[in-house]
């Protein structure tokens, strides 16, 4: 077993499926000789070709659009969209067409297609690089939407996206990518897409969160301890479809939840997972659900990001009212 | 320095609007042409049943396509059985001329859940809503018989004003840098809704668009099914031969409305319908043919019976399709639905048994 980053992980992923399925093809932008601007593609167009690795022009609803050809007519792409800011330019393509390829011929044809894509901020990148939109993806019926937090995750479940036979999109935090190394095994393994992890056992507060923001709730919930508040935190990893399961046991342990997610506050998924505990679970809460997350307002520039996105005070003094509530 | 003007703007025909033909060597033989001829025929009446059948709200919403048949019956003809499809909501003669059954498109039309099935093995797509989608479909779906080595060419249908749509853009600009099997078959029909061509696009013609891409570009008489037939053939060896797509324009016209939710008095007047009226692609290939001496009133009366009577067949088929009920909605959204739609899905059962009184 070797230690390794979550971006080596990624391209282990995708080495050892295209290695056990002819099927696997890669398109987008500079994933050829470039390997991709965060090297996730490195070294596969070198050693699968260019008819399995292909660069392509500069057009995202091309990709995407082009993926939905290709798997139709028996392939498996996956297709890498360079920043997720870049999306909405293949908007249709995905949720109007890729997800509802299936349901529109009424299972004749289907869309097994899995879009790669970097999200997420605290990088200093420029305008529309950082955004985090899996609401906005998560809306979208016939559509799974993966995002892990880990090098192990990331790879078990970039191989069952993989291997789905439905529309993935798999959003990859960037700045995780190389932040720390983790244990990841040499073999091919899946994690199945659509269960949550308890990353920490707790009794009081349950927060639930999945991609960037995981490692910060784990780092507060361990600093909270000192004062004898015990917290549990939930790693969603799929946030289309959700474990429902998952969080509705932790918070009728704990009583309290708190949801930390980088994407702006309002109609996101954290909305979702607390509607769903209050129609689930409403009598097991001791106090509001409340949520720490990117302000409503466009992602700023690299001179404020680090007090908009959510950090460990704003988590502390969730944490405190919940308690005191 | 690049001219507009001087770009050659030929259009390629094979018979006059009187049915006289201007080439010599056609090759179809006598009973391709009449085959042809039925299949136009057909898809007529065809379109205008479907018309009737949404005044009488048998169906709903509809989009004919009148007037172009010769575009979408001759594209079609010159196809080969393992090719495919990729269409908009207009090309309902093509994909039936590929082999779509009659009474698939009828329920389409009455929204039914089983609508877009198309049977196994038949190469069509499920028809596109979204201008220009379907275009990149077929790109791809080109890249992946490439891929494979296998022969198919991948064809999509679309309209004039998908041409100034992105996607048609991307997909001729990635098709053509794969060199992948694809035809792109524009149906100019001189109107987006209300749009006429020039405001659609301020370039001379469609097919000129190709020359930006690196394609090949035609422009075709869209009502000389001959011409159609002809200039597709070429098309779809070339795109066999590994020469890449092609962009083909046919310039015809729509005769009714956008759908059957649109007035086209509002914004067309009544001496252009009349001019391409005249230009009519049934009667004027019925008039080659009866110069041929292929074809006589008797012929065509006889023809026509029998045509109607395979049409009310469909219909009839169609209508007595089994109603799905909303709960089978669920079974195409994943290829295993998840925990939270189950429970969707019971709970629109439960609902249904409330209606039904159970």
């Amino acid at each position: 077993m070797a230690e390794m980053t979550m971006i080596q992980a990624i391209n282990q992923a995708m080495a050892q499926e295209m290695e056990r399925d002819e099927r696997v093809v890669i398109l987008g932008q500079d994933v050829g000789k470039n390997g991709g601007v965060f090297r996730a593609t490195e070294g596969l167009q070198g050693r699968f070709g260019e008819e399995r690795v292909m660069d392509t022009p500069l057009a995202e609803s091309a990709i995407v659009g082009t993926s939905i050809g290709l798997a139709v007519n028996s392939f498996r792409p996956i297709a890498e969209i360079q920043f997720l800011g870049f999306i909405y330019e293949t908007m249709d393509q995905i949720s109007a067409q890729a997800a509802r390829v299936r349901f529109r011929s009424a299972g004749r044809f289907t869309s097994p297609i899995v879009i790669r894509s970097p999200y997420g901020g605290g990088v200093r990148t420029p305008e529309l690089h950082s955004d985090s939109l899996e609401a906005l993806f998560a809306h979208t019926p016939g559509l799974k939407v993966i995002m892990p937090s880990n090098a192990y995750d990331a790879k078990g479940l970039l191989i069952s996206a993989i291997r789905d036979n439905d529309p993935v999109l798999f959003l990859e935090p960037m700045k995780l990518y190389r932040a720390f190394k983790l244990e990841v095994p040499d073999e091919v393994y899946e994690v199945p897409i659509g269960e949550a992890k308890v990353v920490k056992d707790g009794e009081d507060v349950t927060i639930v969160t999945w991609g960037a923001t995981v490692p910060l709730a784990q780092k507060v919930a361990e600093e909270a301890e000192p004062r004898n508040i015990s917290v549990e935190v939930i790693d969603l990893r799929t946030v289309q479809p959700i474990d429902l399961e998952t969080i509705v046991q932790s918070v009728e342990k704990t009583g309290r939840l708190i949801i930390v997610h980088e994407a702006v506050k309002s109609a996101g998924v954290g909305g979702e997972v607390a509607s769903l505990v209050s129609e689930y679970s409403l009598f097991s809460l001791a106090s509001p659900i409340l949520r720490v997350t990117g302000y409503d307002t466009p992602y700023p520039v690299p001179s404020v990001e680090d007090d908009w996105l959510p950090t460990a005070p704003r988590i502390h003094a969730a944490i405190e009212k919940v308690m005191e509530f | 320095m690049y001219d507009e003007k001087n770009l050659n703007h030929e259009m390629v025909q094979f018979m006059d609007q009187y049915g006289s033909l201007l080439h010599d060597n056609i090759d179809l033989n006598d009973s391709q042409l009449l085959e042809i001829y039925n299949w136009m025929l057909k898809t007529r009446l065809f379109d205008e049943k479907m018309v009737r059948m949404q005044r009488q709200g048998r169906i709903g919403t509809y989009a004919p396509f009148s007037g172009q048949e010769a575009s979408q019956v001759g594209s079609t003809y010159a196809m080969e059985k393992d090719d495919w499809i990729f269409s908009s909501y207009r090309e309902i003669a093509a994909t039936m001329v590929h082999g779509l059954p009659m009474q698939q498109s009828i329920l389409y039309a009455k929204g039914h859940m089983y609508g877009g099935q198309s049977p196994d093995k038949l190469n069509i797509f499920p028809i596109q809503i979204i201008i220009a989608g379907q275009t990149l479909h077929a790109a791809g779906c080109a890249l992946a018989s490439k891929l494979k080595g296998e022969n198919d060419v991948s064809v999509s249908y679309f309209g004039d004003g998908a041409t100034s749509e992105g996607d048609f853009h991307e997909a001729l600009n990635i098709a053509s840098v794969f060199k992948v099997p694809s035809v792109f078959f524009c149906q100019n029909n001189h109107w987006a809704i209300s749009v006429p061509l020039h405001q659609q696009t301020a370039s001379q013609t469609i097919a000129q668009k190709a020359i930006a891409y690196g394609v090949k570009g035609v422009r075709v008489d869209g009502n000389d099914v001959l011409a159609v037939y002809h200039v597709m053939k070429e098309a779809l060896e070339s795109a066999r031969n590994g020469e890449g797509p092609t962009l083909i324009e046919a310039v015809t016209y729509r005769q009714g409305p956008h759908t059957t939710a649109d007035d086209p008095t509002k914004y067309r007047n009544n001496d252009e319908v009349n001019e391409w009226a005249k230009k009519d692609p049934i009667d004027r290939f019925r008039t080659f043919l009866n110069k041929r001496g292929l074809m006589d009133e008797d012929k065509q009366e006889k023809m026509k019976g029998i045509v109607n009577e395979e049409i009310e067949k469909a219909v009839a088929e169609a209508e007595s399709t089994d109603r799905v009920t909303v709960d089978k909605a669920f079974d195409y959204v994943y290829d295993k639905p998840h925990k939270l739609l189950l429970e969707q899905q019971e709970e629109s059962r439960q609902f249904l048994t409330i209606k039904e009184g159970r």
